[in-house]
């Protein structure tokens, strides 16, 4: 069975529609991306099953249980939601950040004990940060943040895992250092993962499934090759692209007269 | 760092005995201690004069425990205010407490003065009313955005002052003085009755805050992250609002208005032990509140014949205190 479920879902900001009949199905140890323009519903989508908005219509299942009427705890024990933005407003230590993901696991005056703070090492260690433990997780860099964040889902030992944008705001090594680590995460764990990237290519390179939105619909999902064709990105991002190949891996570049040809010979 | 917050959470002991020691009657410090051993030890019963236990355990020891639980009150409720809100200029009487509470005082001192204890309940029931007043007012389908409820409590604050204002615009001289020295704030009034009124609900809401203190921290993070992380944040929130207005509005109560403990303490702290953890700064700031609002009223009550409302002094010493830690430290403990 698949461990995300979601069918029929509509959901709107006032009057404007802003997903409309979405359905999607993710299974454990998949890695599924939503693709699609600026405002096509993305990040709305993510909330949605995460119950952090209230549908309209349809139904969002995660491991067979309905999100609308799940509590905070039980979900937060299902679904890591690792936040686009993210505005601090105190310099808690990486290591504090990490162990906020055991609250579900935890009564409401009860502190995180040496169990929660072995586990929260222990996924320090997996993301590679066991180094910055001590540092204001204020000053560490984005991609080091990604990373406690996404460590901080992993104490929350969740089914599923939801990131918004994981490579916003980060450098070449380090978005690719993120998205590896999900993959590897979601295949070790047999997570489900779903998250939403802005480049094409990255969706190409790391899931196995592809979902391209557009105007809070879902208009093609399917495998890479299926979803990720010239007809596609063209009509739905409106420019121009190539699809080639390279050892085996195909990419997306544009295409179209302005662009300054390289000097390769 | 854990050896160092440790001593501070012992401060207040020296401290209380010393404020046994200062006041208007000239008792000996040896003979003060003395009392004190004599009282908790079954040592040999040495002689003095009757008067001096009265003084010790009717005039100051009421007064010294209302200080302490004031200092915990207020610095507590404004350490968790800030929490809640991710904001540092916050203190305890964001919601309106301050201002119902004098609103509430005032009508008892001018129009219905004379009944026992009603400046007293006036001033807590109107306290605490401020406070749904502004709750109520942001809850919006369900949600109490942290933006809402400080714009309402800035709604409410105005509202009351200046139906405060009416009051005092239409009371005579006399008891628009009283009015006036109410709101200034001071211990001076102190018996053993305000103690049993005030200090049971601030143990209430201490031990609420005490308890919440680490889920305080998960809640700084912000409505969307806390409800990811898996806390019922609506409810979560209210609890510790509910908890934080028991313990402002209960000591506002007796004591009148007393500004800048809830800003400074908890600041303070942050830039001591370096640690914005709420594990930490809340029961620090509790320690801390209770040192810096015993001292304050030390201070009061020596100073000149004529006592000092304390809350003129905590604001006096409370104020630039800030600026200079805004000026030193620029906003670190924030970025």
């Amino acid at each position: 069975m698949a461990v995300i479920q979601v069918s029929g879902l509509s959901f709107s900001y006032g009057l404007d529609f802003c997903l409309k009949d979405v359905s999607l199905e993710v299974e454990r140890g998949e890695v599924v991306a939503l693709l699609g323009p600026n405002g096509s519903g993305k990040t709305t989508l993510l909330k949605c099953i995460n119950a952090l908005l209230p549908v309209k219509a349809g139904k969002i299942r995660i491991d067979g249980i309905d999100v609308s009427t799940a509590g905070r705890a039980d979900l937060a024990r299902l679904v890591g939601y690792v936040p686009q933005s993210h505005d601090p407003p105190f310099p808690y230590t990486v290591f504090d950040v990490v162990v906020m993901g055991r609250t579900s696991h935890l009564g409401i005056f009860q502190q995180p004990s040496g169990s929660d703070y072995a586990l929260a090492e222990n996924a320090l260690g997996v993301v590679g940060l066991s180094a910055f433990r001590d540092r204001p997780y204020t000053q560490i860099s984005g991609g080091e943040r990604q990373l406690a964040l996404i460590a901080r889902a992993l104490v929350q030992e969740p089914k599923v895992l939801l990131l918004d944008e994981p490579t916003a705001h980060l450098d070449f090594r380090n978005q690719l250092a993120v998205l590896k680590m999900v993959r590897r995460i979601s295949a070790e764990k047999g997570i489900g993962v779903v998250m939403s990237l802005h480049d094409p290519n990255h969706a190409l390179l790391f899931a196995d499934t592809i979902a391209l939105m557009s105007g809070g619909r879902i208009v093609s999902f399917g495998s890479a090759g299926e979803v990720v064709t010239e007809e596609n990105i063209e009509s739905v991002y409106g420019v121009e692209v190539e699809s080639i190949s390279h050892n085996r891996v195909r990419l997306i570049v544009p295409a179209g007269g302005e662009l300054r040809e390289s000097d390769t010979g | 760092m854990k050896g160092k917050a440790a001593l501070l959470l012992l401060v207040p002991l020296p401290v209380i005995v010393a404020s046994l020691m200062v006041g208007a009657y000239p008792l000996p410090p040896d003979t003060v201690l003395s009392i004190l051993a004599c009282k908790m030890f079954p040592l040999p019963h040495n002689s003095w004069p009757a008067v001096y236990e009265q003084v010790l355990f009717d005039i100051r020891l009421p007064r010294i425990i209302l200080a302490v639980a004031g200092g915990i009150a207020l610095s507590m409720s404004g350490a968790s205010l800030q929490g809640l809100f991710r904001n540092p200029l916050v203190d305890s009487y964001l919601l309106g407490v301050s201002a119902g509470a004098g609103f509430g005082a005032a009508l008892a001192i001018a129009f219905l003065p004379g009944i026992p204890g009603l400046v007293q309940l006036l001033a807590f029931s109107f306290g605490f009313l401020a406070f749904f007043i502004s709750f109520s007012a942001a809850r919006t389908k369900g949600e109490t955005p942290t933006i809402s409820l400080i714009l309402a409590g800035v709604i409410v604050t105005a509202l009351f002052t200046a139906a405060l204002s009416v009051i005092k615009f239409y009371t005579d001289q006399y008891r628009l003085a009283n009015v006036v020295y109410w709101l200034m704030g001071s211990l001076a009034s102190t018996g053993w009755g305000e103690v049993m009124q005030t200090v049971p609900l601030i143990l209430v809401g201490f031990l609420v805050v005490f308890l919440m203190r680490w889920r305080l921290n998960v809640l700084s993070m912000g409505d969307e992250e806390a409800k990811s992380l898996g806390v019922n944040v609506e409810r979560d929130r209210f609890i510790i609002l509910i908890a934080s207005t028991l313990m402002a509005s209960a000591f506002v109560s007796v004591a009148g208005i007393i500004g800048w403990v809830g800003l400074v303490v908890p600041h303070m702290i942050r830039m001591l032990t370096g640690t914005p953890d709420n594990r930490v700064v809340i029961p620090l700031s509790a320690s801390l509140g209770a040192v810096f609002l015993l001292l304050a009223d030390d201070l009061a009550r020596s100073l000149t014949t004529a006592e000092i409302p304390v809350g003129i002094l905590t604001t006096i010493c409370g104020a630039p205190f800030f600026m200079y830690l805004l000026k030193r430290k620029g906003g670190f403990v924030w970025r």
